[in-house]
């Protein structure tokens, strides 16, 4: 039972003594909070690993296509499921196309959608709880059952039904992503607007005539932004996998469009024949993006949530 | 304790009623909506404005809806799909066993593989045990459930032959018949649930370890093992009901993809050929089933607690 006995909290470095608050003592000027917290992040070296990840995947991505040019866009039948080898680094799939270059223009389409639905989905999020939290009473109670009720049909069937429904462009999967992802966000930040509504200087900027919206966009939701920089992180990483989902059943991105999910369903309907070149780069691209995002907001939760620096 | 269950009940027929609009809501805000999905090909103005006659698509929404709530709660008729010239209800009972086998399956083996799990890790904490079991449950917790999936028929089917490529599994008997194409498909299931669930269960362990009475219990003289396993594991599995209650969205979605990978005939994918050809009333079909099912599941797991706590009777 010796594990009962909890570590003792280390006390910060930057955390000022009491002369120094009371101004007694010159102080060093106050860091920001990004700063303080790039610091923190920083001593978590996964994390940092995980960002060399996500920076290497953007650059091989985005970047890659201008030094490397493998035909991604016609049928050359002398070329099919080749092995990987010195003219094709990753091999070719049954068309002959070459699967670095489509791995290089399939990540941009997963990165984009997967950045740009996570950002939607906790800019919803986010406001959706503020809102819910600062107005309060039946308005709130309407707001949260909603979102009780939403969070139970299964996300995938949600996924399923609005991409069948809305048609298949890349606007709509940020749209439909987004609109099924931003429910544990809303419930932090409404959790946090609660707690920050009741402060004094929200009372004094009412006082002093500050309008509803002026309290939540420059009172409240600055208040509430770690716990949005730590979701976003998360919500990436779900964004991207509900993509690759949906493409991987036939529901995503028609190919050549297609997106690391497509390319996967693509590769292991080939699988029998033991093509793994066509099924393990995509495959692996997902699963290190994903692992990453989490790794990522591990360490910005050390980092911007303050609550659990104060410990 | 008969408050709660009533307050408890009633929560749950407004989630219900709020997830019939959000469902009824999607499919009839679609341009032209249904008729025009359910034509596909074949639609110009005047198909269109027949079979919106014929289906009742002309008539006010309100009506529509009022409509399709009465047959969902007193037939419980989940619609007729035009395209299968079969009915919802009877495409459902041709799926639905495969699928509920496998989903029992997975989620017995999830809870009797992850409760142990939990136990070894809280008891060893801060261990090499302790760091390879997380290491391990986070990277699994991380992987697709597709990739997962392919990647043990990779392994066992294609590269050392272990188990025989299934035939379609397309009957609960096909399912119940054949125990080894069940063990790929339940495994996938299983090694993603059990990355989740293990890590619940050790900070269950840990919560309860810290308490008043498991000190008392040591003062007392009570033997290791007495108190982890007579006090602190009892009370630890309390919460596993109510997670069980929540992860059963995931499991359900996760069952599906399954279903994709290893060629079963379940709901799963009716709904994903259903989607693929546009035949909207079966998705929203299965979609609602799985959400009511989801929501008689929390309740359940909501009223075990209670009947498992009774502190929360109180609140």
């Amino acid at each position: 039972m010796d594990e009962i006995i909890a570590e003792s909290p280390e006390v910060g470095d930057n955390v000022p003594s009491a002369e120094q608050m009371l101004g007694l003592e010159p102080t060093e000027k106050p860091r920001s909070m990004f700063r303080r917290g790039l610091e923190v992040f920083l001593e978590n070296r996964l994390a940092v690993v995980a960002f060399g990840v996500l920076v290497f995947y953007v650059l091989l991505c985005f970047l890659g296509p201008l030094v490397y040019h493998g035909n991604t866009s016609h049928v050359q039948m002398d070329e099919i499921t080749l092995a990987p080898g010195p003219s094709h680094p990753l091999g070719t799939d049954q068309n002959g196309v070459d699967e670095l270059g489509k791995l290089m223009k399939a990540g941009q389409i997963s990165l984009e959608i997967g950045i740009a639905s996570g950002v939607l989905a906790s800019v919803i999020g986010m406001l959706y709880g503020a809102i819910a939290g600062y107005v309060g009473g039946w308005i709130d109670a309407v707001m949260m059952r909603t979102i009780d009720a939403l969070l139970s049909i299964p996300l995938i069937f949600a996924l399923i039904y609005l991409a069948s429904t809305l048609g298949r462009t890349k606007t709509v999967f940020i749209m439909v992503i987004a609109l099924t992802s931003w429910f544990s966000l809303t419930r932090l930040t409404r959790g946090d607007t609660l707690t920050i509504k009741v402060r004094d200087y929200v009372a004094a900027c009412r006082m002093m005539g500050g309008r509803s919206p002026r309290i939540i966009f420059r009172h409240i939701l600055p208040n509430t932004i770690g716990t949005t920089i730590v979701n976003t992180s998360l919500s990436i990483a779900n964004s991207v996998f509900a993509l690759s989902v949906l493409s991987y059943i036939g529901l995503g991105l028609q190919a050549p469009n297609d997106d690391w999910g497509g390319m996967f369903a693509n590769g292991s309907s080939y699988l029998d024949q033991n093509y793994w070149w066509m099924i393990y780069p995509p495959g692996v691209s997902i699963v290190l993006i994903i692992i990453s995002c989490n790794f990522i907001g591990d360490a910005l939760r050390d980092a911007f949530e303050t609550r659990l620096q104060k410990r | 304790m008969t408050t709660y269950l009533i307050r408890r009940f009633f929560q749950s027929v407004v989630t219900l009623f709020i997830v019939s609009i959000a469902t009824f809501g999607m499919l009839h805000l679609m341009p032209n909506g249904v008729a025009r999905a359910m034509l596909g090909k074949n639609y110009n103005p005047t198909s269109l404005a027949t079979l919106n006659h014929k289906l009742g698509l002309d008539r006010p929404l309100i009506v529509q809806y009022w409509n399709w709530l009465d047959r969902l709660v007193i037939h419980f008729d989940l619609g007729y799909s035009y395209q299968r010239n079969q009915s919802v209800n009877d495409l459902l009972k041709e799926t639905l066993g495969q699928s509920m086998y496998i989903v029992g399956l997975a989620l017995f083996f999830t809870i009797a593989l992850s409760v142990p799990l939990g136990v070894l890790q809280a008891t060893r904490r801060n261990t090499v045990t302790d760091y390879t079991i997380t290491t391990f449950s986070f990277i699994a917790y991380a992987v697709p459930v597709f990739f997962l999936g392919v990647v043990l028929r990779d392994v066992f089917q294609v590269q050392f032959h272990l188990i025989p490529i299934a035939n379609q599994i397309d009957s609960f008997h096909a399912a119940f018949s054949q125990p080894g194409q069940m063990i790929l498909p339940v495994a996938t299931l299983v090694v993603s649930g059990v990355a989740g669930y293990s890590r619940y269960m050790r900070s269950s362990m840990l919560d309860e370890i810290t308490q008043d009475y498991v000190r008392t219990a040591v003062a007392k003289g009570a033997t290791k093992r007495r108190v982890l396993y007579g006090h602190v594991l009892r009370n630890a599995m309390i919460p596993m009901v109510t997670l069980i209650g929540l992860s059963l969205p995931a499991l359900v979605g996760g069952a599906l993809l399954v279903e994709q990978i290893f060629n079963i005939q379940g709901i799963g994918v009716l709904t994903i050929n259903a989607a693929l050809q546009n035949d909207f009333v079966i998705v929203l079909g299965t979609t609602m089933l799985t959400a009511i099912v989801t929501v008689i599941g929390s309740l359940i797991a909501d009223i075990s607690y209670a009947a498992l706590d009774p502190r929360v009777r109180l609140t």
